[in-house]
C-alpha cells in the first residue's frame, strides 16, 4: 500500500480554464464507464441494504416463520409456508434471498461504518501528528510503522479473540486495524500542505491552531482521504466476512455474508453449492464495485497522472 | 535494537491480550471433576498466579526458548509450532512463486501497452483479484476443482517426503496436486498486487531520462525492458514483497483452514477454539520475531538492489 499512497502526495493542482473542480472531476470519473457502473451498482446495494425488511420475502431473524423443515431447499423449491426460496434456503432454513439482504445490511454498516470511524481517528492524528512534528509526530509515526508491519488480519484476529463476537467488538477491532492507514496518508499530506503560504499567512493572522488545522490544513488535504477511504471500506467488509469466516467476528444469530458462506462451507463437499456461492456473489460484487469506483477516485485524483 | 524493544513490547501486548480470553479451565476440565481436582489443574497450569507473575515466569522461560506447554497436547507449544511450520512455509513460498513468476511479466506488459485489451483486462483482473475474499475464492475452487470436476483433492496435504530434515510435498505429484490449489488461492491478492506495482512502476520508469538514453544509443527494446526497466521497477516490488512474505504466512491461517492443510494457522484457529493459550501466545510471538526479521532481511535487500540506501548509510 506504500506505493499507493506516495502517488497520492499532490502536487501543482492547476485547474485552469471556465470549469469548475466539481465538474471537471466528474467528467474526468464519467470517461471509464466501468467505474460509473460500479458507482450505481454501490447505490443499488446500498438501496437494497437500507429497505432490507420491506424488500426481503420473509424475516430471517424471526425465529417464529424460520422452520428447520425448510432446511437445505434447492435454489427454486417452495418453503413450508409457500414462499419460493428463488435462490435455495441455508442449513437453518432461511430464505438465502432473505438472508443474504440482511446480511449485506450487516457487511455495509460493518464495514462503512468502522471505515468512517477509522477515518475520523486516523484523521485527527495524523493533523495533529503532521502539524506539531517533533516528537509528538515521531512517536505517533512509531506506532503507525509497528501496527502496519504487522498484518490486519493478525491483529484483528487477536482482538477478537480477545474481546469476543459482536457487532460492537467486530466494528472495534476494524477500527483499530484501519486507522493507522488514514493517519499515515493523511500526514503524507499535510505535511505538503503545511508548507504552503496559506497556511503561513493564517498563522500570520493569528488563527489558533485549531482552526488552522481543521479549517484550512484538513480540507485541502481530502482527496487522498477519499480515495484510501474507499479502499478501506471494501478492504474492512472482506475482513469482516474473513473474520466471521473463521468463526470470530459476527455471532451466529446475526449472520453477515461472511457468516453465511461459512454455514454453507459444511454443506460444499455434498453439492449443496448455493448456501455459499450465492452470498460470496453478493459480497464480490459489493467488493468489486467499491473497488472499481476507488480505483478511478485514485487515478482523477492523482494530479502525476493529469493531462 | 529497536528490533528487540518491539519483540518485548508485543510479548506484553500479546500475553495481557490473550490473559484476557475466557476460562480456559472450564473446557478442559470435564464437567463431572470436583474442587479438588480442578484446583490441581489450575495449579499445574499456573493459573493461580497473579498475571504479573504469570507474564514474569512466561518470559523468563521465553529468554530460554521454552514458550509454555501446551494446555490441550501437553507438549512445549513451540515444538508444536515448529512441527506445524514447514507446511506453512512450503505453502507460502510456493505463493510468492506463482505471484512473481506471473505478475512481474504481466505487469510490465500492462505497463508497456496500457492502452491495449490484453493490458486492460489485466487490469481489471487485479482488481477482481484485490476484490475476491481469500477464503471464498478458496471454497469455490474446491467446488470446482474437487467437486464437480474431481481433478484436484480438496484437503491435506498428500504424500510427504523428507528433504534435508523437512517434510516437503511438493516434489511428488501427489503432493504438488494438493499444494496446487491452496498456494493458487494464497496467491492471488499478492498476484494482483505485483500486478499493480510492476505495472505503476513501468509506466513511472518509462519516462524517465536514462530509458530515453538507452534508446538514443540504440539499444534493443527486449534488453532496455528487461534490464534498465527491470533492474527499477524491482525495488519496490522486492520490498511489498517481502514485507508481505508475513502477509503471506498469516493470510495462510484462512487458505489452511478451508484446505485443512496441516500448517500453524489452522493450529492456531483450532487453539482458538480450544482457549489454548499458550499455543496462541507462542503463535504470536513467532509471528513477531517472524516480522522482525523480514524487515531486517528486506532492508539488507534493499541496499544490495539500490546503491542510494547504501551511499545515505555511509553518509550518516
Amino acid at each position: 500500500m506504500t506505493t499507493v499512497e506516495n502517488n497520492m502526495e499532490p502536487e501543482e493542482k492547476g485547474y485552469e480554464g471556465v470549469q469548475t473542480p466539481l465538474r471537471r472531476f466528474l467528467s474526468d470519473f464519467c470517461e471509464a464507464k466501468l467505474a460509473v457502473v460500479g458507482f450505481f451498482t454501490i447505490l443499488a446495494i446500498a438501496l437494497l441494504a437500507i429497505m432490507a425488511p420491506f424488500i426481503a420475502p420473509t424475516d430471517p431473524y424471526d425465529l417464529a416463520t424460520v422452520s428447520v423443515l425448510d432446511s437445505r431447499l434447492a435454489p427454486g423449491e417452495a418453503m413450508m409456508n409457500g414462499t419460493i426460496a428463488h435462490l435455495g434456503t441455508d442449513g437453518a432454513g432461511r430464505d438465502m434471498v432473505s438472508a443474504m439482504i440482511y446480511g449485506l445490511r450487516i457487511s455495509l454498516g460493518v464495514g462503512i461504518g468502522s471505515g468512517l470511524i477509522a477515518m475520523l481517528i486516523g484523521i485527527s492524528f495524523g493533523l495533529l501528528s503532521a502539524y506539531a512534528g517533533g516528537k509528538i509526530d515521531s512517536i505517533f509515526m512509531r506506532i503507525v510503522d509497528i501496527q502496519l508491519s504487522f498484518p490486519a488480519i493478525l491483529v484483528a484476529l487477536v482482538l477478537l479473540v480477545t474481546l469476543g463476537k459482536g457487532v460492537d467488538k467486530t466494528i472495534i477491532a476494524l477500527v483499530v486495524v484501519q486507522w493507522a492507514y488514514y493517519a499515515r496518508t493523511i500526514r503524507g499530506t499535510a505535511l505538503v500542505e503545511r508548507r504552503r503560504e496559506y497556511i503561513e499567512s493564517a498563522v500570520c493572522l493569528g488563527l489558533s491552531k485549531n482552526r488552522i488545522m481543521f479549517r484550512h490544513l484538513l480540507p485541502n488535504c481530502l482527496a487522498p482521504m477519499i480515495v484510501v477511504g474507499t479502499m478501506q471500506i471494501a478492504h474492512a467488509i472482506s475482513l469482516e466476512a474473513t473474520l466471521s469466516f473463521l468463526g470470530l467476528g459476527m455471532p451466529q444469530t446475526e449472520p453477515s455474508l461472511g457468516r453465511l458462506i461459512s454455514n454453507g462451507f459444511e454443506y460444499i463437499l455434498s453439492g449443496k453449492y448455493w448456501i455459499s456461492v450465492y452470498p460470496g456473489i453478493a459480497l464480490l460484487v459489493t467488493i468489486v464495485s467499491i473497488n472499481l469506483v476507488g480505483d478511478r477516485l485514485r487515478d482523477v485524483l492523482n494530479p502525476r497522472l493529469q493531462k | 535494537m529497536q528490533s528487540a524493544l518491539v519483540v518485548v513490547i508485543m510479548s506484553f501486548i500479546v500475553f495481557s491480550g490473550v490473559f484476557l480470553v475466557g476460562d480456559p479451565v472450564e473446557i478442559l476440565v470435564s464437567d463431572d471433576a470436583d474442587q479438588e481436582e480442578r484446583e490441581m489443574m489450575i495449579k499445574s497450569m499456573g493459573l493461580d498466579k497473579p498475571f504479573l507473575v504469570q507474564y514474569g515466569i512466561f518470559i523468563s522461560k521465553a529468554i530460554k526458548g521454552d514458550l509454555g506447554d501446551s494446555f490441550v497436547f501437553q507438549e512445549p507449544a513451540l515444538l508444536l509450532i515448529l512441527d506445524r511450520m514447514p507446511a506453512t512455509m512450503e505453502l507460502a513460498i510456493v505463493a510468492l512463486l506463482i505471484a512473481i513468476i506471473f505478475g512481474i511479466p504481466l505487469g510490465v506488459w500492462a505497463g508497456l501497452k496500457p492502452e491495449s485489451l490484453a493490458s486492460k483486462s489485466i487490469m481489471t483482473g487485479s482488481i477482481l483479484g484485490f476484490s475476491l475474499p481469500t477464503f471464498w475464492v478458496g471454497i469455490m475452487m474446491i467446488l470446482l476443482f474437487a467437486v464437480m470436476l474431481g481433478w484436484l483433492p480438496s484437503t491435506g496435504r498428500g504424500d510427504v517426503q523428507i528433504i534435508l530434515g523437512m517434510p516437503i510435498s511438493i516434489f511428488s505429484w501427489d503432493g504438488f496436486s494438493h499444494v496446487l490449489m491452496p498456494a493458487v488461492n494464497l496467491a492471488l491478492f499478492k498476484l494482483s498486487m505485483v500486478i499493480r506495482l510492476a505495472r505503476a512502476g513501468t509506466r513511472e520508469v518509462l519516462h524517465q531520462d536514462y530509458i530515453k538514453f538507452a534508446r538514443a544509443k540504440g539499444l534493443k527494446e527486449t534488453r532496455i525492458i528487461l534490464i534498465h526497466v527491470m533492474k527499477n521497477i524491482l525495488i519496490p516490488v522486492v520490498t511489498v514483497l517481502g514485507l508481505e512474505f508475513g502477509g503471506l504466512v498469516a493470510f495462510s491461517v484462512v487458505t489452511e483452514t478451508v484446505f485443512a492443510w496441516p500448517g500453524m494457522g489452522k493450529l492456531l484457529i483450532d487453539s482458538i477454539g480450544l482457549l489454548d493459550r499458550p499455543i496462541i501466545v507462542a503463535y504470536l510471538m513467532i509471528i513477531v520475531f517472524l516480522f522482525v526479521l523480514i524487515n531486517l532481511l528486506v532492508d539488507i535487500c534493499y541496499s544490495i538492489l539500490d546503491p542510494r540506501v547504501r551511499l545515505q548509510d555511509i553518509k550518516s
